[in-house]
């Protein structure tokens, strides 16, 4: 099948760097370009909230950067579980160029939620259901860099990580609903940071856009920060040396 | 004469197993420490793996154990199947708060040897820790320790493969004699074994494998 | 692989008696640790009655963590892991079964006593007779998970250099759900309600977590010294 042999044949570490110097100056444009986008519509066309008046609008950035973490979770997971069964380097350099993007990403989620509870909420911090599922997702993501990082061997680290990326994975969704079952039983009606607001059209696009713009970003940094690895990990490598000379040159 | 639970066997009736390993690799790390070893250990034989310090010696002992999967190449038993090997390793594996004869037994269970209680003590007389036996194994010196931990190789199937790391090591006159002995035994019977030491062995009929000759990697 | 797994809980149930002050160590923290908080807070009885069973389970959760760090170090360090990953006709069978054991031998060594000290502290805190029963039930259900998790914590970060507070940075948030139901029943029999739905819960994470976190942890020892 043609498609899965033009898969595999990125899978070298050598012709991935390639196609990520080829793609990143578009991916860095997209992001930009859909950013402002999003944020334009989102601060100047979609329309004031009857209840909450502009204070919502950091919505736009919450719900994508929420969504983005735990997408990246996941997509960490996949790729480390992949390098581990399949031994490809590649993809265990994929799973750890993910992860501090996808551990910014819940920080912001977690920022802009301190930022859209303040004025609705009156405090700086609610133990929403949500809000603190993407606590415990942070620490997740700082678990697992943690872990990584203290251990020297990179072959060990990786199939570390990668298993301790599958148990989170398989733990979140039982996080989540005990958050949520903790969150209910104790306050009899739940605090929620305030419910969306009903959608009007353009402030469902505004986020559309700002996810977009998020994935376009997170693409261009994670290539970004495989090729680092590539280069790391492979600096004996002959063709690497051989790139180089001709980037610089 | 060594005396195992497995009473005296028909020597020619069951030998060792025949290891062969093909253009093996074994890393540590990052690093590949030897690539394109064969071998061949039949049964009967004893094989001396000779190298310096650092060449991978242990890995490959490792390896050919089980615990670790080699960078490259194959490792064929012949049987396919049979008395599982012995691997002793550098350490001795022993805790500090067992008894002698609390830790002989635990090995012997743990690798379903099924030594009976006699079997035990005779291999414990053997090594010379008979007045030692009720003594927790912090109390022995590192020689004493050594010997425990290689009443394994009194109580293992006779024809299983014996891979030693060091056994020697630590070791008295009297019990390097001793173990020279074993082996000798074990080669009799038509057991295998394959050891590393820094001190030239003083057995007959030992075959010497220079492993620091192989070529560096590319 | 019944043999590996009795041969090692045995000796590692041998070794635990042979220290019994280390071994206790936790328990000792389990109580220092739930008595700070009244001191902290304050004796009001109603607060303390509040907050009892919250601060009962995360003192037991951290004691629980403490001896985590020493299942597999000792082991790996005098090559005894290495051994019992050959008692089998695989490793990976052989870590299995070295997995449960170590899991069961924490938990009777310190998961178990913990649970039995709780109505103790439970009292000190006035909490009434039902709650405390249900603490200890939640306890006895818990427990087991925190264990069962902390092998897996302790098998990752196997030879690690900062593997004690690793450790405990990764099975925290694991054991969340855990803490949730446990404390959550304790508060829900308190207030008179029905606690089953949160037993339940804590039972079906129990069977979840003994059903996969063996594997895990087998897993994670191959990982760590091939």
């Amino acid at each position: 099948m043609p498609s899965s042999i033009r898969f595999f044949h990125f899978a070298s570490p050598a012709r991935f760097y390639a196609l990520a110097t080829r793609w990143s100056p578009a991916l860095w444009v997209l992001a930009a370009v859909l950013a402002a986008a999003a944020l334009y519509i989102g601060f100047f066309v979609a329309p004031t909230d009857a209840t909450q008046g502009d204070a919502y609008r950091i919505i736009f950035i919450h719900v994508p950067a929420a969504w983005m973490s735990m997408v990246l979770y996941l997509a960490m997971a996949l790729w480390a579980a992949i390098g581990w069964a399949l031994n490809a380097r590649l993809a265990s350099m994929f799973a750890r160029a993910i992860a501090p993007t996808g551990a910014m990403f819940t920080f912001l989620a977690l920022w802009t939620g301190a930022l859209w509870g303040r004025p609705t909420w009156g405090t700086w911090w609610v133990w929403d259901a949500r809000l603190t599922s993407e606590l415990i997702l942070l620490f997740l993501y700082l678990g697992y860099l943690a872990l990584v990082d203290a251990i020297d061997d990179t072959r060990r680290a990786d199939r570390a990580g990668a298993l301790l990326a599958v148990v989170g994975s398989v733990n979140v969704p039982i996080i989540y609903f005990s958050v949520k079952w903790w969150n209910t039983l104790h306050q009899g009606a739940s605090i929620t940071l305030s419910s969306a607001p009903t959608m009007a059209q353009s402030m469902l696009i505004a986020m559309l856009l700002m996810t977009l713009a998020f994935w376009a970003y997170a693409f261009a940094v994670v290539f970004k920060r495989t090729q680092a690895i590539v280069a790391e990990r492979e600096r004996h490598a002959q063709w690497l040396t051989t790139t180089r000379k001709l980037e610089t040159a | 004469m060594a005396t195992t639970s497995h009473g005296d066997l028909d020597a020619g009736a069951r030998a060792s197993r025949t290891l062969t390993v093909d253009g093996l690799a074994g890393r540590r790390g990052e690093r590949i420490l030897f690539h394109d070893f064969d071998l061949f250990v039949a049964p009967g034989e004893l094989v001396w793996l000779r190298a310096a310090n650092g060449y991978g010696k242990t890995t490959l002992l490792r390896i050919l154990a089980g615990l670790a999967l080699p960078e490259a190449g194959t490792i064929r038993w012949s049987p396919a199947s049979g008395p599982a090997t012995v691997y002793l390793a550098h350490a001795n594996a022993l805790k500090d708060d067992l008894t002698v004869l609390e830790s002989v037994r635990y090995q012997s269970t743990l690798h379903g040897l099924e030594a009976s209680e006699a079997a035990i003590a005779d291999a414990i007389r053997r090594f010379g820790l008979q007045s030692r036996r009720h003594a927790p194994i912090r109390t022995l010196s590192q020689g004493q320790r050594r010997r425990v931990a290689l009443t394994r190789l009194c109580l293992s199937d006779p024809q299983s493969t014996w891979l030693l790391d060091e056994p020697w090591d630590a070791l008295d006159a009297e019990g390097v004699a001793l173990v020279s002995t074993l082996l000798d035994e074990h080669a009799a019977r038509r057991g295998n074994a394959l050891f590393t030491s820094h001190v030239p062995p003083a057995i007959d009929g030992l075959r010497t494998v220079q492993f620091d000759a192989l070529p560096a990697p590319a | 692989m019944t043999r590996v797994f009795a041969t090692v809980l045995r000796r590692d149930l041998r070794l635990a008696a042979r220290r019994r002050s280390d071994a206790l160590l936790p328990v000792a923290f389990f109580v220092v640790a739930v008595s700070l908080f009244p001191l902290g807070i304050g004796p009001e009885p109603q607060t303390l009655r509040q907050i009892a069973p919250g601060i009962v389970w995360v003192c037991a959760l951290l004691a629980a963590m403490l001896s985590l760090g020493a299942m597999y170090s000792g082991d790996l360090v005098d090559g005894s892991l290495d051994q019992m990953l050959l008692s089998g006709p695989t490793p990976g069978q052989a870590s299995l079964a070295v997995a449960a054991a170590k899991s069961l031998a924490h938990w009777l060594v310190t998961g178990l006593p913990l649970t039995i000290l709780a109505p103790l502290l439970g009292v000190l805190f006035g909490v009434a007779p039902a709650p405390i029963v249900a603490l200890t039930a939640s306890l006895l259900l818990g427990t087991p998970i925190l264990s069962l998790l902390g092998g897996l914590g302790a098998a990752l970060t196997l030879g690690v250099r900062s593997g004690g507070v690793l450790l405990l940075l990764l099975v925290l948030p694991l054991c969340i759900p855990t803490l949730i139901f446990g404390a959550g029943a304790v508060v829900a029999i308190d207030s008179g309600l029905s606690a089953r739905g949160h037993f339940s819960l804590l039972g079906a994470l129990l069977i979840l977590t003994m059903l996969l976190a063996p594997l895990a942890t087998a897993a994670a020892l191959r990982i760590a010294t091939e």
